[in-house]
């Protein structure tokens, strides 16, 4: 039953990142990214991994493909298909990919795969309890730094939407 | 663990293997799709008579018994309309825009607990597996807008994406403050914490806070007047949906009210104790399942109606209004009220009322 969830998944995830760089239509590639990113999550689900899950799902899927959304828009002729790239560029671009590839692929099939000793399913506690600890593999100093980072930018956010007069204001 | 045993559906499932596994596994998704498709159309029903109720008329009351079938008489006639596509229109973005949007809200239900036996699965992070699907929804709008080369219905996505990316931030701490409450993210973890008391009354002040919050940001989260500048007809045609026809726009409109669906029954299931009867006044009674359900539905009932009596009664806001009220108000309070909870939570400052009435 997994392993055919598996294959379904990692068909989808390859198809759709396939058609995310070959699509001429720049809107398109958003969306078939989308679904590569939900099939990541699919991925998670799969292995229990329910909150990497929800987290793929909270901040790629709905996060930074709403970004992309909007950013994509910035762009020249956004409706327009994309202009064909000139021969030499596309060369070394496909070798740039292959020697990369190459890399990636020689490392995967040297690496010796260990079976995990414990299939529990790793649960949100478990999750919380490891990002607060302070002993041998605890991320208290991570976890607290970027929460200050994160805690600053949605206060700094608030200052600039509660500053007195912006320029467009006075405006009219 | 005891709870996910009681649940009815994965007894189907551990009582088959197989190929039965499979078939019970597409009976279940088949149930949810005909609850969806009929609590989606008798909201629409509710809706105008509620409609009907706060502007002194009857609403539809002819076809069938008190108006029951109106509403399916109307689906009916949106499924023998026309489909017709825009020439311009991007077909494969046009088409996948009502899929993205229909497939988070029928997820999103799938987590929802309507009585302690009957959920479709009850995942680890339940709560923030729900906030995290309904942020796809969006981009459902987004590209079907997109998809549709039409400037209204353009617009009126970019709002749509605006005001969910902002509304959640709300939604998130609004969620936040009954968690710590609850301690864990698990819907029938949350509901069980609130055996004694629901955590309306718990948390008190800071949860009356957050009540309101939650109820604010799902109302925009659900696009509803009077946050509902996405479609707003006055300016932008229908908004979004300008370019759908028949069952294209019937899809938008079925996932708009379960979205509504969804916050009212997070609303129950986050402050108002979900399945739990007040002061367990039906625990005894055979067939716990029903009166489970019963109580879901009858506190979920209560909060839709309150949304469909913000749809009648506020007027729409203006965009930089709707912007104003998120980051300079909803946002910076939420923020102290999580703080605020925290603290009360620390010191044990809640109201218990199981304690107080010695039950």
């Amino acid at each position: 039953m997994e392993s055919i969830l598996f294959y379904i998944l990692a068909v989808i995830i390859l198809t759709a990142a396939l058609f995310t760089v070959t699509t001429v239509k720049i809107y398109r590639a958003v969306l078939y990214l989308l679904i590569a990113l939900l099939g990541i999550a699919g991925l998670y689900f799969l292995m229990d991994y329910d909150f990497m899950g929800a987290v793929q799902l909270s901040v790629y899927a709905g996060g930074v493909m709403v970004l992309f959304v909007y950013a994509v828009m910035l762009t020249e002729k956004v409706g327009e298909p994309v202009r064909k790239i000139a021969l030499f560029r596309r060369i070394i671009a496909a070798v740039t990919v292959l020697l990369l590839m190459g890399l990636a692929l020689y490392a995967i099939w040297n690496f010796d795969f260990p079976t995990a000793s414990n299939n529990k399913p790793t649960t949100i506690n478990r999750v919380g309890e490891v990002l607060l600890s302070t002993g041998d593999g605890g991320f208290i100093l991570p976890f607290e730094v970027i929460s200050v980072l994160l805690l600053s930018v949605m206060v700094g956010a608030i200052v600039i939407a509660k500053s007195k007069k912006s320029k467009i204001e006075n405006h009219d | 663990m005891i709870l996910s045993n009681a649940n009815i559906f994965s007894q189907w499932l551990e009582s088959t293997s197989g190929l039965g596994y499979v078939l019970v596994l597409i009976l279940i998704a088949a149930l949810y799709l005909g609850f969806f498709a009929v609590a989606g159309l008798m909201l629409v029903l509710m809706e105008r008579r509620v409609a009907g109720f706060f502007q002194l008329r009857l609403g539809p009351n002819r076809v069938g018994p008190w108006g029951l079938f109106q509403t399916i008489a109307d689906a009916l006639k949106l499924v023998s309309k026309e489909i017709f596509i825009p020439k311009q229109a991007d077909k494969f973005l046009y088409k996948a825009g009502y899929y993205i949007v229909i497939i988070a809200a029928l997820i999103g239900i799938g987590v929802i607990p309507f009585s302690r036996q009957i959920q479709g699965f009850d995942i680890n992070v339940g709560i923030f597996f729900i906030t995290a699907v309904s942020s796809v929804g969006v981009l459902g709008i987004l590209f079907g807008a997109w998809g549709s080369r039409n400037k209204y219905s353009l617009i009126g996505a970019m709002r749509s994406g605006l005001q969910m990316v902002s509304y959640e931030l709300s939604a998130g701490f609004a969620v936040v403050t009954v968690v710590l409450m609850a301690g864990s993210l698990k819907m029938t973890e949350i509901v069980e914490a609130q055996q004694s008391t629901w955590f309306l009354f718990k948390g008190h002040l800071p949860a009356i806070i957050a009540f309101m919050i939650f109820i604010i940001a799902g109302t925009a989260e659900s696009n509803r007047v009077p946050f509902d500048l996405v479609e707003g007809e006055s300016e932008l045609g229908a908004g979004f949906h300008t370019e759908y026809s028949g069952m294209g726009f019937a899809y938008f409109f079925l996932a708009e009210f379960i979205n509504m669906f969804i916050i009212a029954a997070l609303t129950s299931t986050l402050f108002l104790g979900g399945w739990l009867a007040p002061f367990g006044i039906t625990d005894g009674l055979p067939a716990q399942w029903f009166w489970g359900m019963f109580w879901f539905f009858l506190k979920t009932g209560v909060i839709i109606f309150l949304l469909m009596w913000f749809r009648w009664t506020f007027p729409r806001l203006r965009i930089d209004q709707l912007l104003t009220l998120e980051w300079k108000y909803l946002l910076p309070v939420g923020l102290v009220n999580t703080v605020v909870m925290a603290l009360f939570v620390w010191k044990d400052w809640l109201i218990d009322l199981g304690k107080i009435f010695g039950s």
